[in-house]
């Protein structure tokens, strides 16, 4: 368990400035109108909720034991969002935050880093200072987060503050309402705005697919989110009822197979909300594994948005490298 | 293709490499990765107890064969030899019907709820025991324990639930007001689902209230002799159920018997035709249940991951070798090329090897002679013309094995699209209008099972009605339930098996 997955050669994150401009180009003709984007979207293949969720449960089943599941853990604790997004955020909560996240586990040292923290925008600036000179990415949601209910300008201006206070990553929310109402174009035009706005900043789009109630839809999001330019695309807002499940995560993880396949651009999945077990986490790195492939496996191109499952894979963790499970007094609370 | 890690392969070392590597390699996809390499996950041996020898089960005892044969039972999947079984003759058939025959007065006299009683504590048992005959099943067939742990083990208790429950109702399945069982039932049954075709029969018989002579598969009878330590363990009074291992000889025996009322036979065409011919002119009733060559049609408005998935459960479920099997994928022509690439794409990601492997997809042939047949087949299928796609895949060096198998560029004229190949071959077949795909999966000696892939309900439903097969699912394969009857149409065999109608070819009616 001597890897650090941040030592790790990263691979290069698309320049937005050559990636950005191709992908729309080759949909020009989908996203002339509101009726062209709803015939291409309504065009994709239908879903089968019963087989779709089928799949999941019997990658769910895949047994993953010794040498394979440290190598899982310590991916996946290299690929989490750690985050806090509370209204009682301060800045000391968002600075042990960043403390934790760059170093998980004060007893053992070979433990990698997380991939980022996840903030407010206006904990951006602190959770900079947090993090400096260890690597790790700060992300803020943004766009009224998490109803995405305001104004475009309003939104806008959130994004850029975010930007200006320093983050790397910016996690919107798609406009629900206009999504369900039929009007892709607005979505569309809210996203590449935003996309436009976060400047050099990697774009997480979160289609909040509670909301969205059906696989078909998240399905059509997905496409819509990754023609529009998303880097991500981000299951959950983690504040409603339905978060991130296997079947919502392998669809999404099929879209952006699909789209690469069809673009040759390579967009990233973050399942975020309700993952909190070390076993769950191995469960969707499994899921990655065997849908999109082992291009997937690393912190560019998968998150989790989590914060407690940290410390259920720290135990883990010290269960395989000691043999002893030693329990949550032995992790840090932050 | 993913082969899981044998006994002395090295295995890898993914701690030792840095997650980030995977990135830094462009242009892979599709399979899973070396990087993330499944450590093996063998479920444990050591939870089933396999004695270095069988005798048969007759009148609650086991006993010797008259004439002492024996023969061996070999894991496919090592060739090792797993036990020693009695071989039944004529001399122990004669035995078995007439234990059963004392047993069935008593039997049949109980009222529904006290053999519900004795099948509950069957199902309850089988439960209770179902990691142990999940292992034994494994090991005896060769199948992943994957299978036999969420697939056989939990129908096998579901068939003695469900038929439980009738037991005490028969006046309400609508075969009259006092439905009388036939008497003693001789059973024959395949080597495929050795302990759910065992269920399949033995259920339905004996909440009927008939007793029950079950000849299991030479290849695989050692789950029916764990079932006769099940019956034994419920305290299911003597001769009511007799088991009786052995070749095709003890089957012809059995069907041959002037004492027995009832045959029952699952396995293939040719033997059923026989049974039929030995079984004509008596007062025996008969329930064949025979071979398929499953259409699995597939719309191009089809949900088209679902699809895949479901074209590869129903043709590489139990290595093909399922009489239900969507062995022919017919697909519209619109969406061929992009359908057999993720088919293809899909197919890399199988994980072939040792069946007791958690993590296995694919597990052995069951045995050399089967796999000689599919390996003929296959080959008559290239010297036909077809095209040969096999996933690139390691198969282990001992054992029976045969790696999952496309044929494309398939017509109705070639032997892949008519013949029953029994193992993971599938034959491609293309078509341009709904007509025509009913057509072509009409156009079969066998009509057990079909599948339609679509999106839209009224096409579901019209497809549905034309389709001469005795199953029929839709956007979804190789689906099974006790309360669901199971039959064919044509040489596929007569007679249904589950639900209500189960209970009729096991009644006098």
């Amino acid at each position: 368990m001597s890897t650090t997955a941040h030592d790790a050669p990263a691979a290069p994150p698309p320049d937005p400035a050559t990636t950005l401009p191709s992908v729309p180009e080759q949909f020009a003709g989908a996203t002339a109108s509101n009726r062209a984007l709803t015939r291409f979207l309504h065009g994709l293949p239908g879903v089968d909720p019963v087989g779709l969720e089928a799949r999941a449960a019997a990658l769910g089943t895949r047994s993953i034991k010794t040498t394979a599941k440290a190598y899982a853990i310590d991916l996946a604790i290299s690929m989490i969002d750690l985050t806090t997004l509370e209204g009682a955020d301060t800045p000391g909560k968002v600075r042990s935050l960043g403390a934790k996240g760059a170093q998980p586990d004060p007893t053992d040292r070979t433990a990698p880093r997380v991939a980022a923290v996840c903030v407010y925008p206006d904990m951006v600036a602190t959770a900079r200072q947090a993090v400096a000179g260890t690597g790790i990415k700060v992300a803020s949601v943004a766009t009224a987060f998490p109803a995405g209910r305001a104004a475009l300008d309003v939104k806008l201006a959130d994004v850029r503050s975010a930007v200006a206070a320093g983050a790397d990553e910016v996690d919107m929310v798609i406009d629900r309402g206009a999504f369900l109402a039929g009007d892709y174009l607005k979505v569309y035009d809210e996203i590449r705005a935003v996309k436009e706005a976060s400047g050099t900043a990697r774009l997480k789009v979160i289609f909040e697919t509670g909301e969205l109630s059906t696989y078909d839809n998240i399905r059509r999001a997905s496409w819509l989110g990754m023609i529009a330019g998303a880097d991500f695309i981000k299951t959950s807002t983690g504040k409603v009822a339905v978060n991130a499940t296997p079947a919502n995560t392998l669809l999404m993880l099929e879209a952006v197979r699909d789209f690469r396949a069809q673009t040759g651009v390579q967009v990233g999945v973050k399942p975020a909300g309700g993952i909190r077990t070390s076993k769950d986490a191995i469960k969707f790195l499994v899921l990655v594994n065997e849908t999109a492939g082992e291009d997937w496996l690393h912190q560019d191109w998968f998150r989790f948005g989590a914060s407690s499952l940290l410390n259920d894979l720290l135990m883990q963790r010290q269960k395989l490298t000691t043999g002893r499970y030693s329990g949550p007094d032995y992790v840090t609370v932050d | 293709m993913t082969t899981n890690q044998t006994k002395g392969k090295k295995k890898q070392e993914p701690a030792a490499e840095r997650p980030g590597t995977a990135a830094a390699r462009p242009g892979r996809s599709g399979g899973p990765s070396p990087l993330f390499a499944y450590a093996p996950a063998p479920e444990s041996r050591t939870v089933v107890d396999i004695a270095p020898s069988y005798g048969l089960f007759v009148d609650g005892e086991f006993t010797e064969a008259a004439d002492g044969r024996v023969f061996k039972t070999v894991s496919p999947a090592t060739e090792e030899v797993l036990s020693e079984v009695a071989r039944a003759g004529a001399a122990d058939v004669d035995r078995a019907v007439g234990a059963a025959r004392r047993a069935f007065p008593a039997w049949s006299a109980l009222p529904g709820a006290e053999r519900a009683k004795y099948l509950f504590r069957i199902a309850r048992i089988i439960q209770e025991r179902s990691r142990e005959l999940a292992v034994l099943e494994t090991l005896d067939n060769g199948k992943p324990i994957r299978e036999t742990r969420d697939a056989d083990l939990p129908l096998v208790a579901a068939h003695f639930f469900y038929y439980a429950g009738w037991a005490d109702k028969l006046r309400h399945a609508g075969f009259g007001p006092e439905p009388r069982p036939l008497g003693v039932a001789g059973q024959v049954i395949p080597w495929n689902f050795p302990l759910l075709m065992l269920a399949w029969k033995v259920a339905p018989a004996l909440a009927t209230g008939n007793t029950v002579v079950l000849k299991p598969a030479e290849t695989t009878p050692l789950s029916a002799l764990f079932f006769a330590d099940v019956c034994r363990q419920a305290g299911l009074p003597r001769g009511v159920v007799n088991i009786l291992p052995g070749y095709g000889d003890t089957g012809a025996a059995l069907v041959a018997h002037p004492d027995v009322d009832k045959v029952a036979f699952t396995g293939s065409t040719a033997v059923g035709k026989e049974i039929a011919r030995t079984v004509a002119g008596t007062r025996k009733k008969l329930t064949l249940e025979l071979g398929g060559k499953g259409a699995n049609i597939v719309f191009d408005d089809a949900p088209v991951d679902q699809a895949v998935e479901g074209i590869v459960g129903g043709i590489f479920f139990n290595q093909g070798q399922v009489c239900c099997a969507g062995s022919r994928l017919l697909v519209q022509e619109s969406i061929a090329d992009e359908l057999l690439a993720s088919l293809k794409r899909r197919l890399t990601t199988l994980r072939l090897g040792d069946p007791l492997d958690k993590n296995t997809d694919i597990g052995a042939i069951n045995s050399a002679e089967q796999l000689a047949r599919i390996t003929a087949l296959a080959e008559t299928g290239e010297a036909e013309g077809a095209e040969r796609w096999t996933a690139p895949c390691d198969l282990p060096s001992s054992g029976y094995w045969f790696a999952p198998t496309l044929f494309t560029n398939v017509t109705q004229a070639h032997t892949v699209a008519r013949d029953e190949i029994f193992g993971p071959v599938l034959s491609v077949l293309t078509f341009r209008t709904p007509d025509e795909a009913v057509a072509k999966a009409n156009n079969s000696q066998y009509g057990l099972s079909a599948g339609v892939w679509t999106e839209k309900g009224s096409r579901i439903l019209a497809v549905a009605n034309k389709l001469r097969a005795g199953v029929v699912w839709s956007n979804t394969f190789n689906k099974f339930d006790p309360t669901s009857p199971f039959g064919g149409y044509k040489e596929s065999g007569f007679g249904r098996e589950g639900g209500r109608h189960g209970l009729e070819a096991y009644l006098d009616v």
